[in-house]
């Protein structure tokens, strides 16, 4: 079992999946030394655009600031070239269309020297007109990256779920948005300001990993617990 | 004097009564705009409320609807129906009356919108509703006047603030409108006139005779009560007694948990099986209302109840209140005896039952206290602005609203009299555009200008979404509970979602006065068993929680002064007693800070007697300096006397933790972060619109597509502080915690004369601190140290390598 470290200011969990070395980042990122690539997973972005499109009430305008603002501090600290949006990247296309020139700008100065991939999600499944290549699945080395999780796949990192996972402690109970390992497959959490959670003991999370998956609660730093199945 | 007419005299002498001097007094002034009626429960207030309408109805010759009824409980909407019916029926008068609330069907909902009877009976909540719908003017056109029946109730929470706004709008469509209120004996009777008036109409105080002083004693038991523990199971073969003995007995507890556990007792000891029922807010409503039912018809000896039976319902032939429990404050304690002995000049009998040796104190202080007559209370202060939105919004849902006319309308409202302009333009721009700094996505905005300057909603089926969300009393997050079936079981009642995310299947825990067993969450219901153990793991789903007063407080730091307490129990006395002996006793002009450990964990204790809000906020910022000085706190507990805190070192000097210059410098930012005022923002933004609470359908539709409001809380902090929530979230948490002056009061009347007392156990007036329900958890240093410990427990005992 190998300890939390600090790297360039950063804390994370440095894990082994697919015989590639990872580290899970306290801000709910995963960063692949090997091939300086940075994933992050559901960004949700212009939420509070579609919400208020909907005709509920207006929520404050600024998770799109805020989501990319932690990004990009990832994006610094690890010095990624490969960045790959696990999908969900927009809360719809609409969402995406509608984002102000600012941010737009912003995507653009993060996307420059830097190899981007927005992979599709259900809730953002076609292309946008945002620099970045689109892709349905993608695959580095023998891992393969893909929004919702395949239950037949293995070397699969996926996102989707917004796993987050409970643990219960001196009488007190901590939530925490988690990445969900086994040997087949590693879910991410949601990296959106606007996301909730989904508790891994819920069935359909219950029912697609291992029964001696890991659950890596966020945090700093980040730490890993047998991932909580009984509610 | 006015004329009765002589068909209601008749009617009143054939039944050999006399009409009472306070419901003449009511009657002369029918015309007054505002009248406030002080009255004991059972001195015939309803009938004084309503005298005046029968004799304006009598000729039948008005049309449509006359008189509005509010009262704070749909139950005594019902109950006012039936007992008006009886004098309506018995002189022939031709009056349609009828009830409207959330239990009414959706056809005579809709036939009391298209044709309203002559009296409506109503409830704050379903009013505001009413007022939200386009057809408002032809609804209440001709209405005369309103009764707010307990109004007492109503002034101490938003719903009184909502009311008034709804009376604000009606006085507006009916500018002849009168207002009566009825109300218990309160300590402020100005400030219930106040909050009725139309603003600046005057507003009469009639006081009518309170009656003979009541008979209230505490019981005395031969088990003595427990240190620590709020189930009194010690009274129980007391309790069985005097219900023995009495017709019909109440049975008072201040927390659901603690009837549930009572009842329980009680009946495990019932072996006479004499019929009592338990009655509370989680219960499913068919339970409830078959026990109002039995209670009605008299089949029931006694009730085991919350507030949710506080109000004056006229039930039966209750000859008896039993108070388990410290009464916590004067006033509702008094409220709680009216409901004995509804015969107007018959002194009211009622018991005191102390759950623990700290209540056995408050009890006797507070029966001091009803002797002198010494009622307590704190003052409301101004309107909150959370429930202005909401009415802007509901203004919106009735139709295109003009905003000069909607704030003149809105300032008529006694909480509301003294609110500026410019306030009111920051409400109206949030229910616009959200009012943020960032000027985004206005082409969106929930309320747009007309050219004519008249603002309405952008979209008109948002109206159906404001009116979903109408209300201001916050359910906690609830959980129904079902048998586990098939198809799904018998519904049980509620618990809070908190209470159900603690359990883990094969847990038992007490509901409706039976054990269950959970077995798993489905889709949003709680599935469960039935158990026959006679022991479940203790329920601690909260009822309402009241606030010993300070006049109380004051009262029982003036018993702990003496040198011995004849007036108290033998066992209280000597517990008192080896407080002082192990530690010390609290008192005035000192600081008694005890320090030990319990339970593995390092505990401070603080007996500040400041109240409980400004205990509260005083172990807010305890904690905040103990986590920047290292010592790990993990949450704290406050009571109106003491706030407990515990943590993972023990506290070595005390005496810079109180430094005022340090408590105060960054009160601000450090409240800023903490969970009661994210509890409080949560509260608000429901209230002002922002988070909508009642989606049909939404909850089940996957649970990551919502998220929790702390998110919003820490975005606006982050980027938008000064926006109108945030500022509205200070207002509320400064009301709720009580302003820093409390405790700057109580370092100065200390001054340095802390005392800090190192002890190897936890001491006897702090045992009963372990048991308050209201723990705010800290989140800092301390949670990230015990999860590390957690997750390498847990990874070795999955034999896990990483």
């Amino acid at each position: 079992m190998s300890n939390p470290r600090e790297e360039q200011g950063m804390t994370g969990f440095e894990l082994e999946f697919a015989g590639q070395q990872l580290v899970a980042l306290s801000s709910g990122a995963l960063w692949w030394p090997d091939w300086r690539l940075l994933c992050v997973s559901d960004l949700h972005l212009g939420k509070s655009e579609r919400i208020a499109r909907r005709g509920a009430p207006a929520l404050p305008p600024y998770e799109t600031r805020d989501t990319l603002s932690r990004l990009a501090d990832d994006l610094d600290q690890t010095g990624a070239r490969i960045v790959v949006c696990l999908g969900d990247s927009f809360d719809d296309l609409e969402a995406a269309r509608a984002l102000g020139e600012g941010d737009r700008r912003w995507i653009a100065s993060l996307q420059a020297g830097r190899d981007w991939t927005w992979i599709e999600g259900n809730h953002d499944p076609g292309p946008v007109e945002i620099g970045g290549q689109h892709r349905h699945d993608l695959r580095i080395d023998t891992v393969t990256f893909r929004h919702i999780a395949d239950p037949v796949a293995t070397g699969e990192i996926s996102g989707h779920y917004h796993p987050k996972a409970r643990v219960r402690t001196h009488g007190r109970s901590i939530t925490r948005t988690a990445f969900l390992m086994d040997r087949d497959r590693l879910l991410l959490p949601a990296y959106g300001t606007y996301t909730g959670g989904l508790h891994c003991d819920e069935p359909v999370l219950r029912d697609l990993m291992r029964p001696d998956a890991v659950a890596i609660l966020t945090g700093t730093p980040p730490r890993p617990v047998p991932m909580p199945r009984d509610r | 004097m006015s004329q009765i007419p002589p068909a209601i005299q008749t009617w009143f002498s054939t039944r050999g009564w006399s009409i009472h001097p306070h419901q003449q007094d009511m009657f002369d002034r029918a015309q007054d705009p505002a009248t406030l009626l002080i009255a004991p429960t059972g001195g015939g207030k309803t009938m004084a409320g309503f005298l005046p309408t029968l004799a304006e109805l009598e000729a039948g010759d008005h049309h449509g609807l006359h008189t509005l009824y509010v009262s704070p409980l749909k139950a005594l909407a019902a109950d006012i129906k039936r007992n008006l019916r009886t004098p309506v029926d018995e002189i022939g008068l031709p009056i349609r009356i009828e009830d409207r609330t959330g239990d009414t069907s959706a056809t005579q909902k809709k036939r009391q919108r298209a044709d309203p009877p002559h009296i409506l009976l109503t409830t704050p909540e379903s009013l505001t509703l009413l007022t939200s719908y386009e057809d408002a003017p032809r609804m209440f056109a001709g209405l005369q006047r309103v009764v707010v029946d307990e109004i007492h109730a109503l002034a101490e929470s938003k719903r009184g603030d909502q009311l008034m706004l709804a009376l604000a709008r009606l006085q507006a469509l009916c500018p002849n409108l009168r207002r009566v209120g009825l109300s218990a004996t309160v300590e402020d009777p100005d400030a219930i006139a106040r909050l009725l008036a139309r603003h600046p109409d005057p507003c009469d105080i009639l006081l009518a005779d309170p009656g003979p002083d009541p008979d209230i004693t505490m019981l005395e038991t031969e088990d003595m009560p427990p240190w620590s523990g709020g189930g009194a199971a010690y009274a129980i073969p007391a309790v069985l007694e005097q219900i023995r003995r009495h017709n019909t007995t109440l049975i008072f507890h201040n927390t659901r948990a603690q009837a549930e556990i009572f009842f329980h007792n009680l009946w495990l000891a019932n072996d006479e099986g004499l019929p009592i029922g338990i009655h509370h807010g989680s219960l499913d409503r068919q339970q409830r209302e078959r026990v109002e039912a039995a209670m009605v018809r008299g089949d029931l000896r006694a009730i085991v109840c919350t507030g949710s039976l506080d109000l004056g319902i006229d039930w039966g032939d209750v000859d008896l209140v039993i108070q388990i429990g410290a009464p916590k404050n004067v006033k509702r304690l008094v409220q709680r005896i009216g409901r004995a002995n509804h015969r107007y000049n018959a002194p009211s009998k009622a018991l005191l039952v102390p759950a623990n040796r700290f209540e056995v104190v408050e009890c006797v202080a507070a029966l001091e206290a009803v002797k002198a007559h010494d009622l307590d209370g704190d003052p409301r202060g101004r309107g909150p602005r959370d429930v202005l939105c909401q009415h802007i919004l509901i203004a919106a849902a009735a139709g295109p609203f003009d905003a000069d006319d909607l704030y003149a309308q809105m300032t008529t409202a006694g909480p509301f009299a003294d609110l500026t302009r410019a306030e009111f333009n920051d409400c109206l721009s949030f229910c616009a555009t959200g009012g943020y700094a960032l000027r985004a996505y206005d082409r969106w905005q929930r309320l747009q200008q007309r050219p004519d300057g008249q603002w309405q909603l952008r979209d008109p089926r948002a109206a159906a979404r404001i009116r979903m969300n109408i209300g201001t009393i916050q359910d906690s997050d609830t959980l129904k509970v079902r048998l586990k079936r098939n198809r799904g079981g018998k519904p049980l009642g509620e618990i809070e979602e908190g209470f159900a995310a603690s359990l883990t299947p094969g847990d038992t825990f007490l509901i409706g006065g039976q054990i269950v067993r959970y077995e798993g969450l489905r889709e949003m219901t709680v599935e469960v068993t039935r158990r026959a153990d006679k022991k479940p793991k203790i329920a601690t789903f909260m009822g309402t929680k009241f606030a010993t007063s300070t006049q109380l407080s004051a009262r029982i730091l003036d018993m702990f002064a003496q040198d011995s307490w004849p007036q108290l129990p033998r066992h209280t006395a000597e517990w008192l007693a080896l407080q002082r002996e192990v530690s010390h006793l609290p008192q005035r002009g000192r600081l008694l800070v005890e320090s030990f450990p319990h339970d593995g964990q390092e505990h401070v204790c603080v007996y500040g007697f400041a109240g409980r809000n400004a205990m509260q906020t005083l172990g807010l910022l305890l904690t905040k300096r103990m986590e920047e000085t290292g010592l790990h706190p993990l949450g704290f507990v406050s009571t109106d006397y003491a706030t407990l805190i515990w943590g993972l070192d023990a506290l070595a000097d005390a005496a810079p933790l109180f430094a005022i210059d340090a408590l105060r410098e960054g009160l601000d930012s450090w409240l800023a972060g903490n969970a009661v005022m994210k509890r409080t923002f949560r509260a608000s933004a429901t209230i002002a619109g922002l988070i909508e609470r009642n989606m049909a359908g939404q909850r089940k539709s996957g649970r990551q597509a919502t998220f929790s409001s702390d998110i919003l809380y820490d975005t606006l902090l982050k980027y938008d502080p000064n926006h109108v929530l945030m500022q509205i979230t200070r207002d509320e948490a400064m009301r709720g915690l009580v302003d820093f002056g409390r405790i700057e009061e109580m370092i100065a009347r200390v001054d340095d004369r802390i005392d800090l007392v190192r002890l190897d156990r936890i001491t006897p007036l702090a045992a009963p601190l372990l048991l308050e329900v209201g723990k705010v958890p800290v989140k800092g240093s301390a949670e990230e140290r015990l999860l590390t410990e957690e997750s390498t427990r847990l990874l070795a005992e999955a034999g896990l390598m990483l």
